[in-house]
């Protein structure tokens, strides 16, 4: 008989302890009345109907996919030329840009909240647009990582000078040769971007306050309301991430497997 | 010499403007007004004078303190184990296990302050399994009191824990476990003399960032009693909202000292990893 060790023991409990909130939440969201016995008197899918059904939820879920959506798209849009034409063309800069990426990590949300309001409440702009704009910056760790890795991994500066070689304009090459083949990896990194926007809180919370409500808003609402509803919620949220995540794992895949193919 | 390329002027301007216009201009704002008088007065002192000599925003650091560290603590204690038992996985489970470790992660904030109130609230899992097995714990436990709180953080970190873990134990090599096992050092003598000090620097780094992820982290107790827990993050959002005062200046001052402490403790983690990487060579 083989001792169980430490190391198992430990993992065993961690799993536990990350699965077992999760578990209990999709029991909750499925149960008919759970108020005073272990497990659920019934199960029961009218929690999720009456959720679905409610205008102010999806209201709320398709202000949290717009918001997430745009916003990571002008993200990309942003973030990816300048990181590619630092790499490429002024790699000197590359040091600024890594102390800023490393400032924006290490602010938190509430920080940047407090400079945000002082800055632009106020002003007349919406404060969603500010919000959006905090999320731009707040998503470069992750852009600027993944752009950078996909652009090592193909490396990108002697493609380019081949590219320029045989009459390539800068953004033609660009736009041919480089986006076609960072397509994968910017797409994972853009997955990740739109997950992590997804799940925001802090900033859209003291920023702009019940007048944008988004899931997360939503979700917190609920909770003093309804505990089944507030479930379904969750339970909806935590699929749409696996969703997310699933799709994380099967693009990696599929670049890594390219990468070997040469 | 490299020649005038305008391809970097026209990605980098919009990408710099974003930098500026939402990330330093707002901070630099935040520093200026925290020595600002309310209402945009001239320059003081006060807030932070204020912030030194008031035992509730002390408390309040306090408190972000403690419960920073003792769920970075906990976090980093199992999550050592945890990774280990990981890395002895095949390699294919070892990366299933990873993304759904990365997967818990999501259930951060809101959704997982909710989970808890599911599990351990007034008439959670745990708290109606207790009650027929005629256990009490309602006086001595419940998930809104601090001990719950830590609960909740400590769930956030192990995910983090074990993902920044988990790649440390690349650098120890099976021959230097076969070599001290031939030499005949047992399993725990290995671990103590060469695989913990080589992982050394790698955990102190994780765990100054899991104290720095608890620190600012504001969501998850927010979302079990609003503004009640004394936590600085909450009492900055309290204070620049305006549950029912709005004072920015003062939650400026308070930001500004959240923002020294993160930095401090990075600081400290650099230092730290530094001097043990110099005893090691």
């Amino acid at each position: 008989m083989k001792r169980i060790s430490l190391p198992s023991l430990s993992f065993a409990l961690v799993m536990l302890y990350l699965f077992l909130p999760v578990a209990a939440t999709i029991l909750y969201s499925l149960a008919t009345e759970w108020n005073s016995t272990i497990l659920p008197e019934g199960i029961t899918g009218k929690w999720f109907a009456e959720l679905y059904a409610d205008p102010r939820f999806l209201q709320a879920f398709g202000r949290s996919f717009l918001l997430s959506f745009l916003t990571t798209v002008v993200a990309v849009v942003i973030i990816v030329p300048a990181v590619f034409s630092i790499i490429v063309y002024a790699p000197r800069m590359e040091r600024l840009v890594q102390l800023l990426v490393m400032l924006t990590y290490a602010v938190p949300g509430v920080i940047m909240a407090v400079g945000l309001i002082r800055t632009y409440s106020g002003n007349g702009i919406p404060m969603v647009i500010i919000t959006a704009g905090a999320y731009l910056v707040g998503l470069l760790p992750y852009l600027y990582q993944g752009t950078r890795n996909s652009l090592l991994a193909m490396q990108a500066r002697s493609l380019m000078e081949a590219a320029e070689l045989l009459g390539a304009s800068h953004w033609q090459a660009f736009v041919r040769i480089i986006v076609p083949n960072i397509m994968s990896g910017i797409f994972v990194s853009s997955l990740l971007s739109f997950s992590i926007l997804f799940g925001e809180f802090v900033l859209i919370n003291i920023l702009v306050g019940g007048r944008y409500e988004t899931l997360q808003m939503y979700l917190y609402a609920k909770l003093a309301s309804s505990g089944h509803v507030a479930s379904a919620i969750t339970v909806t949220y935590f699929v749409l991430m696996a969703i997310i995540t699933g799709l994380v794992v099967k693009f990696t895949r599929r670049s890594f497997a390219r990468k070997e193919v040469p | 010499m490299k020649r005038f390329v305008s391809m970097l002027w026209i990605t980098t301007i919009p990408f710099f403007a974003m930098i500026a216009l939402f990330l330093l201009v707002p901070l630099l704002s935040m520093i200026g007004g925290s020595f600002q008088a309310e209402g945009g007065g001239g320059f003081t002192i006060s807030h932070y004078r204020e912030i030194f000599s008031n035992p509730y925003y002390l408390q309040a650091f306090e408190n972000s303190v403690l419960i920073s560290f003792l769920s970075a603590l906990i976090g980093i204690v199992v999550a050592v184990f945890a990774a280990y038992a990981i890395t002895r996985f095949p390699q294919s489970l070892q990366q299933r296990v990873l993304v759904i470790t990365n997967l818990t992660s999501n259930f951060a904030g809101i959704p997982l302050a909710f989970a808890f109130i599911v599990l351990l609230g007034n008439s959670g899992l745990f708290v109606l399994l207790a009650k027929q097995l005629g256990i009490d714990f309602g006086q001595s436990f419940t998930l809104y009191s601090w001990s719950g709180l830590t609960l909740v953080y400590i769930y956030f970190q192990l995910p983090l824990a074990v993902m920044l873990l988990y790649p440390l134990y690349n650098a120890i090599q099976k021959q230097w476990m076969e070599a001290a096992e031939l030499l005949g050092a047992s399993p725990w003598k290995f671990w103590l003399r060469i695989g913990f000090p080589v992982l050394l620097p790698g955990i102190v780094g994780t765990f100054s960032i899991l104290f720095a992820n608890a620190m600012g982290a504001y969501a998850s107790a927010y979302a079990l009693t609003g503004s009640n827990y004394n936590l600085v993050p909450i009492r900055i959002g309290a204070l620049v909202s305006g549950d029912i005062f709005a004072r920015p200046e003062l939650g400026s001052a308070l930001a500004v000292l959240l923002g020294l402490t993160l930095a401090g403790a990075l600081l400290v983690n650099e230092w730290l990893t530094r001097k043990i990487r110099r005893d090691l060579s």
